[in-house]
C-alpha cells in the first residue's frame, strides 16, 4: 500500500468517525478484546475454519449464480422453440384455440410505457433538479425521505391508488390510469438519480456561469443539465426498465385486453399481463406463449439496462478529467 | 464530448433576469411538491376508499381470520399470517447465502469475477416479478412436488412445519421464489457496507494475528451490523409488498396452516386475484383496507430501513442495486 492510500484511508475512517460516531465505540481495545477471544482456540482449528469458510462462502455465491442461470436458460429454451413470426404480427386466439401472438399486448406496453414517462419523466426530473440546486436542507431531507419510502410501496399499492382516482370516476379501466401508475412508480428513482448527477456537476462550472452574469436558471439549462444529461438519462432508463416488467399495479388498471386497444380511455393489454393471464392458464399453447412473451420481455428489459449502462459511461467519462 | 457543453447564446448571458429567476424556481418547487402531494395523496385515497370497511369492521378487521366475500365477513389475519411466516421464510433462506455471497464478493472473490458476478447479481435484479413467477410455476414448483417436499417430509417430517401432501405449490415455494428474489437486494447493500468498513480496523486484526474469517467475523460483520440489518429490512419490505411472483406460487388458499407444504395467500396477492372481480362496495373497500394495510406497513419497514441505512447511503453513490 502506497502513501496516498493510506492518507485516504485515514481522510475515509475519519469521516466515518465524525459522521456516523460508530467509531468511538470501536477503540484499539475493543478490536484487541473481539479478536483475542479468538485465541482460545488452537491455532489448527482456526486455519481449518478459516479455509472451509472460502468453500462455504463461494458455495454461496455459485447458489446464486446457479439460480440465475437456471432461470435464464429456461427462458431461453422455452422460449426460443414457442417464438414464431406470429407472435409479433398477430391478435390472440379465442380461449383453447392454438396460434395466434400477442401484437397488441406488445404494443400495449409501449403505449404504457410512454404514458408513464410522460408523467414520471417531469416530475421526477423537476424535483431531482430542484432538490439538487435550490431546496434547503430540512425540505430537501424531506424530500429524500419521501422518496425512498415511496421506493418502498409495493407496486400493487400504486395500482389502487390510480384506480381509485382514474377508473372509478371514468367508470372504466384505461390504458391512461396504467400508464399513470407505472409513470408515478418511476419518479422516486429518477428523482434520486437525477439528484445525485446533477450534484456532481463541478461547482467551478457553474460559477463560470454566473460570473459572467447569467441567471441562475440559465446556468441549470444551458450548463447544469446539459453537462450531467447522460447520468440524467441513465436514471430515467433504469426506472423505465423497472417499471416495463410491472405487471400488479396494471391488474386493475390497464386490465388486458385481446384486441387492439380503442383510446387511452379503454383497457389496454401489456406483456406482463398477458404472460401472467396465460401462465395461470389451463392451456399448453398459452404456456407456450407465456414463455414467449417472457422472453420478449426480458430482452425488452435488459436492452434498456444495456443502454443506460452506455450512457452512465459517458457520463462517467465527462468529468473524470476535472477530478 | 468537451466538459463544457457550449452555448450558442453566450453573449446573451450578460444580464441578469431576476424576476425570471424567481418564476423559475417557483415553478420547479411545484415538482417536488407534486412528489409529496402523491405520497399523502395516495394515503388519502386508501383512507378513503377502504372507510366502509374500517367503519364495519374496524382493527378487529386484523385479527378476524374469515374472509367470506358470499356473507360479506371480511377479516386479514389469514393473509397477514401468510405474509408474515413467506417474509420470514424467505428471509431465513436468503440472508445468510446473500450475506454469504456479499461477503465472498468484498473480501475473497478476485477482481474479475468480482465484476462479473456483481454486474450478474445485478442482472438477477432486473428480472420482472412475473417472470419469476413464470419460472415458479413450470420449473421450481414441479421440482419441490416431486423432490425437495418429499425429501423434507421424509427426514424433517417430525416438524409441523413438513407435514402434509406435497402439493408443490404453497407456502414453501413461494418463499424459495421471494428468497430468489431479494437476495440481490442482501447482496448489493451488504456489498457496499462491507466494502465501506475502514481498512484500519480490518489491518488491526490481522495485526494481531486474526485469520482472514476471524477478521470477518468479529471487525466486519460488527462495524458494518446497521447496515447489514437496514439491507435485511429493506429486502424484508420487498418480500411483503412482492405480488406476481408470490400470486402465482402461494396456492391462494385462504387458510391458515402450520405446515409451509399447504397453500396459502399473502395480503399482496389477495388483492391481485379479486380486486378486479369485486363485486358489492363492502368487498372492494375490504380488499383496499387490505392495501392500507400492506401500504403502512412498508412505510413503518422502510423508516426503520432508512434509519438504519441513510448514513451509508448519503456516502455512497447513487445507485444502491434494485
Amino acid at each position: 500500500m502506497n502513501g496516498r492510500k493510506s492518507f485516504k484511508d485515514d481522510e475515509f475512517s475519519f469521516d466515518m468517525n465524525t459522521m456516523t460516531g460508530i467509531s468511538s465505540a470501536w477503540s484499539e481495545t475493543k478490536i484487541k478484546e473481539r479478536v483475542l477471544t479468538q485465541f482460545n482456540q488452537t491455532r489448527a482449528r482456526r486455519n481449518i475454519i478459516n479455509a472451509t469458510a472460502v468453500y462455504g462462502l463461494s458455495f454461496c455465491a455459485i447458489l446464486v449464480l446457479f439460480c440465475l442461470f437456471n432461470i435464464i436458460f429456461h427462458l431461453l429454451v422455452q422460449g426460443f422453440s414457442s417464438l414464431n413470426r406470429d407472435f409479433f404480427l398477430q391478435l390472440p386466439k379465442p380461449v383453447g384455440e392454438p396460434g395466434g401472438g400477442t401484437a397488441n399486448a406488445i404494443v400495449g406496453t409501449l403505449i404504457l410505457l410512454i404514458v408513464a414517462v410522460l408523467v414520471g419523466v417531469p416530475i421526477g426530473l423537476g424535483a431531482g433538479i430542484y432538490l439538487s440546486e435550490y431546496a434547503h436542507q430540512r425540505f430537501a431531507q424531506a424530500v429524500r425521505f419521501t422518496t425512498d419510502v415511496m421506493n418502498g410501496i409495493p407496486s400493487i399499492v400504486f395500482g389502487i391508488f390510480a384506480w381509485t382516482i382514474l377508473v372509478v370516476p371514468f367508470k372504466s379501466f384505461s390504458a391512461l390510469s396504467g400508464g399513470i401508475a407505472l409513470g408515478i412508480m418511476m419518479i422516486p428513482m429518477i428523482t434520486r438519480t437525477t439528484e445525485g448527477f446533477v450534484r456532481m456537476v463541478p461547482v467551478p462550472l457553474r460559477e463560470a456561469g454566473l460570473a459572467i452574469g447569467t441567471p441562475k436558471w440559465r446556468v441549470i439549462k444551458d450548463i447544469v443539465v446539459p453537462s450531467s444529461l447522460g447520468g440524467i438519462v441513465t436514471g430515467i432508463m433504469v426506472s423505465l426498465a423497472r417499471v416495463a416488467g410491472e405487471t400488479a399495479p396494471l391488474l386493475f388498471t390497464a386490465f388486458g385486453n385481446h384486441f387492439w386497444h380503442s383510446s387511452l380511455l379503454a383497457p389496454i393489454a401489456a406483456l406482463p399481463l398477458q404472460i401472467f393471464s396465460y401462465a395461470i392458464s389451463p392451456f399448453e399453447d398459452w404456456h407456450r406463449q407465456a414463455w414467449a412473451g417472457a422472453l420478449v420481455l426480458i430482452l425488452i428489459v435488459f436492452v434498456i439496462n444495456l443502454c443506460s449502462s452506455y450512457f452512465v459511461g459517458r457520463q462517467r467519462r465527462m468529468f473524470s478529467s476535472h477530478k | 464530448m468537451g466538459p463544457f457543453p457550449r452555448s450558442k447564446n453566450m453573449e446573451k448571458f450578460g444580464q441578469r433576469k431576476d424576476a425570471v429567476d424567481i418564476v423559475f424556481q417557483r415553478t420547479m418547487l411545484v415538482f417536488p411538491l407534486l412528489v409529496l402531494l402523491i405520497v399523502g395523496g395516495i394515503f388519502v385515497q386508501l383512507l378513503l376508499s377502504s372507510w366502509i370497511s374500517i367503519k364495519e369492521f374496524g382493527p378487529a378487521f386484523l385479527v378476524t381470520s374469515t374472509w367470506d366475500p358470499v356473507a360479506e365477513k371480511f377479516g386479514a389475519l389469514p393473509f397477514i399470517f401468510g405474509t408474515i411466516v413467506s417474509s420470514l421464510v424467505a428471509l431465513l433462506l436468503a440472508v445468510p447465502i446473500g450475506l454469504g455471497t456479499a461477503i465472498y464478493l468484498a473480501e475473497y472473490a478476485p477482481q474479475w469475477p468480482r465484476r462479473i458476478i456483481s454486474s450478474l447479481v445485478d442482472l438477477l435484479a432486473a428480472i420482472p416479478s412475473v417472470i419469476y413467477g413464470l419460472w415458479g410455476i413450470f420449473v421450481l414448483v414441479p421440482v419441490m412436488r416431486s423432490h425437495v417436499q418429499p425429501f423434507l417430509g421424509k427426514y424433517l417430517g417430525f416438524l409441523p412445519f413438513f407435514q402434509g401432501p406435497a402439493y408443490g405449490i404453497g407456502m414453501f415455494s413461494a418463499s424459495v421464489i421471494l428468497a430468489i428474489m431479494i437476495i440481490p437486494f442482501i447482496i448489493s447493500i451488504s456489498r457496499e457496507v462491507i466494502l465501506a468498513v475502514p481498512h484500519v480496523y480490518k489491518e488491526a486484526a490481522y495485526a494481531m494475528g486474526a485469520t482472514r474469517w476471524e477478521a470477518i467475523c468479529t471487525i466486519i460483520l460488527s462495524y458494518g451490523k446497521a447496515g447489514i440489518l437496514g439491507g435485511i429490512i429493506l429486502a424484508m419490505g420487498r418480500a411483503i409488498g412482492e405480488t406476481m411472483a408470490v400470486t402465482m406460487a402461494i396456492g391462494n388458499n385462504v387458510k391458515i396452516s402450520a405446515s409451509l407444504f399447504s397453500p396459502a395467500y399473502t395480503l399482496a396477492s389477495v388483492i391481485a386475484n379479486e380486486f378486479a372481480e369485486a363485486t358489492s362496495k363492502l368487498y372492494l373497500a375490504s380488499l383496499t383496507h387490505i392495501g392500507l394495510v400492506l401500504f403502512l406497513v412498508s412505510i413503518v419497514v422502510n423508516i426503520l430501513a432508512w434509519l438504519l441505512l441513510w448514513r451509508i447511503n448519503e456516502r455512497q453513490k447513487i445507485f444502491q442495486g434494485r
